[in-house]
């Protein structure tokens, strides 16, 4: 009973985010009752739900990313779908030099490409940790010149990735009920956790959002705590533009994962992370990308004019932030110990056992009330 | 002192939650003095030139400036009625030329008159021999001329008060020269001039009178030339030197003679402490005494290298190591709790739990995390230990009162089983039960055989748990008190003379 209500504790924070993202399928409910219904179609599962999956699968996975940087570094990464641009223009070139594409054409391709994500990771954590530029100055460099770096390896065209194991990444395996694309983002979450399980990455990260100063006194070196997130992050595009690029089974580097920053860093606010470092919340983030990919389908389907669903799109998150701001919170908190007061008050009176603590309770929100 | 009064302040009384800061403090400053105000950490010194310069509200008492009773609200009251301010940290704007300094934000137009505020700041830098052009960009002065700048400003408002918190901090004794130069001529226009510095040396060269506070008291006002150093010293520490034979004796832990635990030779830091030597055993308690400012802090973290090392040899166990980390160090077998709680100390927003467990995960290692059964364990049993008040070992550390918070910080150190353990300050803001409770730790922990320096602003404290005084003053050690010697009136006597 105890260690159930700890855990609720832990959770508090999941609160907000979980709620936005229940009131949006329960408006697709209304909108249409067959909202969850999940058909077979040459044995892989399609639906509303497994489509959300599937289109959410690079933004969940560079929410993760952003959120240690966020945390960690007190700003943003904004160069991340140039950056997975790059590393998936690498994979692209590897498979395409390589003729006869095998399963191993396609993992040594993804290392290189991981790799990529590294040295690009590498080079904003350099700026960040060791030059002390601002973290989105830092990967604005990439973020201007990104594309062009990934429209030249391309060799100023969009290559196709023709092969049929590219293919089975981007939709599914035959065999398989579940799109190719929800697996891997499964494994690299069930990766994200075990790493969060059998390092000390939360308790270095959080230290050196929260008070660097104090987290060098007792050992940790802040800088390259700050590097490291960001070539966590270099990893986490690579995975993404690695998954987008199977998915659109061609190059396109000018739209490929474009101004996907923007909603990884939303993700990482609904989340109910400070985007000024600190403490952060993994979960929440992910719970945040797949609420945005919820909001986007659901303005689709509430058959929103496509010209108009950015601005529907804003307009919501105006109302979720204002929500979730702080002097809203105060203001809900007192409201509900208001509420708590009343009902203990009065639920204290049915039973006649009048304690001194209660009387008190009501009687000064009997008086904010006068 | 027969001059006319600028400023009377009278029964002044500022109370914040739990801390009373200033209890019916008078304060009088007059026409063309340089009155210095004096006081350790919490003395209330900051909290009344806050009151004087409109940042806070006094709770109780009467401001009369130049003999009308005024009600200061806000720092442009304060500045409107001819009381300026420069703090120990500039707040200038560096890019910015030094006549755009002088000037900014002070004409009621939008427009600027380039030429006319570069005359008149011209004729102003001349009139006081400040050393800068008006079109110069700030940045290129030396800090000490920004300081005469930042002067020069808050002079040309028509200043009547001029308050100096600490204006000497950051300079060399050139420097130091020069801005008392300025001090001086100000002076001799008739503008009264609060100083406030924890150099003795500079009170005593340039100031006319001196006021003592003390926890939020007044001590005395005194004329400069009347009150020696040693009594200044007594006077800011709160001790009589009569008092000191009531002193009761301690027993200090017993040192030996054989192997440091921890030796340095020439020691030194990029945080400006000289070159120092230093030795402490097996089981000893010392502790470095000396004035705030005083090089005592600096000294500690070079032990720990929180600064970088700049020089000198250090030996552990008699092993010849080198200390390049706070890691460094703490592999070594040193902990250290840092004088600012606040910033250097906890990770306000982890846990308790998390805050206990810092520095042992560390250095276990990033890939070797604690279990979170094992976690709570540790902190747990601290907590029980140290009698950490605390609703739950998730509650996040910020939320508790400042004595819990440091009982929190010396568990995190005591869990990683330091053979050599160095507490600054680690009963400063907290309240006298945990103090009384943190000496008799002390002294437990080095009876076990754990070696300790401890430092305090108390000196009674000090001389409770220390059987060695290493004695500061201007960031130099002066001298060293031990056995008989170790007397409070022998410490106040070399911080006072410097030998």
């Amino acid at each position: 009973m105890t260690s159930l209500k700890k855990k609720l504790d832990r959770s508090s924070h999941l609160v907000f985010p979980l709620s936005v993202l229940v009131v949006l399928l329960i408006i697709n409910l209304i909108k249409g009752a067959d909202y969850f219904k999940v058909t077979m179609i040459n044995g892989v599962l399609y639906g509303n739900i497994p489509n959300i999956l599937f289109g959410a699968s690079e933004l969940v996975i560079l929410s993760v990313g952003m959120t240690l940087v966020t945390a960690a570094a007190r700003g943003q990464d904004i160069s991340i779908g140039e950056s997975g641009a790059i590393s998936s223009a690498i994979f692209v070139q590897y498979v395409l030099s390589s003729g006869n594409v095998t399963i191993w054409t396609i993992l040594v391709g993804f290392l290189i490409s991981c790799a990529a994500g590294l040295v690009i990771g590498a080079f904003n954590g350099t700026l960040v940790s060791f030059f002390n530029v601002q973290p989105m100055v830092a990967t604005l460099i990439l973020f201007l010149g990104g594309r062009s770096i990934a429209f030249i390896i391309d060799g100023k065209v969009s290559p196709i990735l023709a092969n049929p194991i590219s293919n089975q990444i981007g939709t599914f395996i035959p065999g398989v009920p579940i799109q190719t694309p929800i697996i891997l983002t499964a494994v690299f979450l069930v990766i994200v956790a075990i790493v969060l399980k059998t390092t000390n990455l939360r308790l270095y990260v959080e230290a050196v959002g929260v008070n660097p100063s104090a987290a060098r006194l007792n050992g940790i070196n802040p800088k390259k705590i700050i590097f490291m997130t960001f070539l966590i992050m270099g990893v986490c595009s690579a995975v993404a533009g690695f998954i987008a690029v199977n998915k659109a089974g061609r190059h396109d580097s000018v739209n490929l994962l474009k101004f996907i920053m923007m909603d990884a860093i939303l993700a990482v606010a609904l989340g109910g992370n400070s985007l000024a470092g600190g403490r952060f919340s993994i979960t929440g983030s992910i719970i945040g990308a797949y609420t945005i990919e919820v909001l986007n389908r659901t303005l689709l389907r509430l058959e929103i004019d496509p010209e108009a669903i950015k601005a529907f799109k804003a307009a919501f998150i105006i109302v979720l932030m204002i929500i979730a701001s702080p002097v809203v919170r105060e203001y809900a908190g007192k409201l509900l110990e208001k509420a708590k007061a009343v009902i203990s008050g009065s639920s204290a009176g049915t039973t006649g056992g009048l304690s001194q603590a209660v009387v008190s309770a009501t009687d000064s929100s009997g008086k904010k009330e006068e | 002192m027969q001059s006319e009064i600028i400023l009377k302040m009278e029964g002044i009384c500022k109370s914040f939650p739990g801390v009373r800061a200033l209890d019916n403090v008078d304060f009088v400053l007059r026409k063309g003095e340089i009155h210095a105000l004096m006081g350790e950490n919490g003395a209330g010194k900051s909290t009344l030139i806050k009151i004087i310069t409109g940042v806070y509200q006094k709770d109780a008492g009467q401001i009369y400036l130049e003999g009308k009773l005024v009600n200061l609200r806000s720092p442009q009251d304060a500045q409107n009625m001819g009381i300026g301010t420069v703090f120990q940290e500039i707040a200038l704007c560096p890019n910015l030329t030094v006549a755009e300094n002088m000037y900014i934000g002070r004409g009621r137009n939008a427009f600027v008159n380039w030429k006319q505020m570069n005359e008149k700041a011209a004729e102003l830098l001349d009139s006081l021999g400040i050393p800068a052009s008006p079109t110069q960009e700030l940045a290129s002065c030396s800090i000490a001329v920004q300081q005469m700048i930042a002067i020069a400003r808050a002079v040309d408002m028509d200043c009547r008060i001029l308050i100096l918190d600490e204006p000497t901090s950051s300079l060399d004794e050139d420097e130091v020269q020069k801005l008392f130069s300025l001090m001086r001529e100000l002076k001799a226009r008739g503008v009264g001039i609060i100083f406030i510095t924890h150099f003795i040396d500079q009170v005593y060269e340039i100031s006319d009178t001196i006021t003592v506070l003390r926890n939020g008291r007044l001590i005395g006002e005194y004329p400069a030339a009347e009150l020696s150093q040693i009594e200044l010293v007594s006077k800011m520490m709160g001790k009589a030197l009569s008092d000191v034979a009531a002193m009761k004796k301690h027993e200090p832990a017993k040192s030996d003679d054989s192997v440091p635990v921890f030796e340095a030779q020439g020691l030194s830091s990029a945080a400006g402490v000289r070159p120092f030597d230093f030795t402490i055993h097996k089981g000893e308690v010392n502790g470095f005494a000396g004035l705030l400012g005083s090089g005592r802090s600096e000294s500690v973290r070079a032990i720990f290298a929180a600064d970088k090392v700049t020089g000198g040899e250090v030996r552990v166990n008699g092993r010849k190591v080198k200390i390049k980390s706070p890691l460094h160090a703490m592999k070594q077998g040193i902990g250290y709790l840092p004088e600012d709680r606040k910033n250097d100390g906890i990770v306000d927003e982890l846990s308790v739990r998390d805050n206990i467990i810092l520095a042992l995960q560390v250095m276990k290692g990033f890939f070797r995390p604690l279990s979170r059964k094992q976690a709570e364990e540790f902190a747990n049993e601290f907590v029980k230990l140290l009698e950490v008040k605390t609703p739950s070992l998730d509650t996040p550390i910020k939320s508790l009162s400042g004595g819990n918070q440091q009982k929190v910080i010396l568990a995190r150190w005591l869990l990683t089983h330091p053979e050599y353990l160095i507490l600054d300050e680690p009963t400063r803001g907290i309240d006298v039960g945990t103090k009384v409770e943190i000496q008799k730790l002390v002294l437990k922990l080095a009876s076990e055989g754990m070696s300790l320096t401890f430092i305090s602003s108390e000196i009674d404290e000090m001389l409770r748990v220390c059987s060695r005084l290493i004695v500061m003053k201007d960031r130099e050690i002066v001298g060293e008190l031990n056995g008989e010697d170790l007397t409070e009136q022998n410490v106040m006597h070399m911080i006072a003379q410097g030998r």
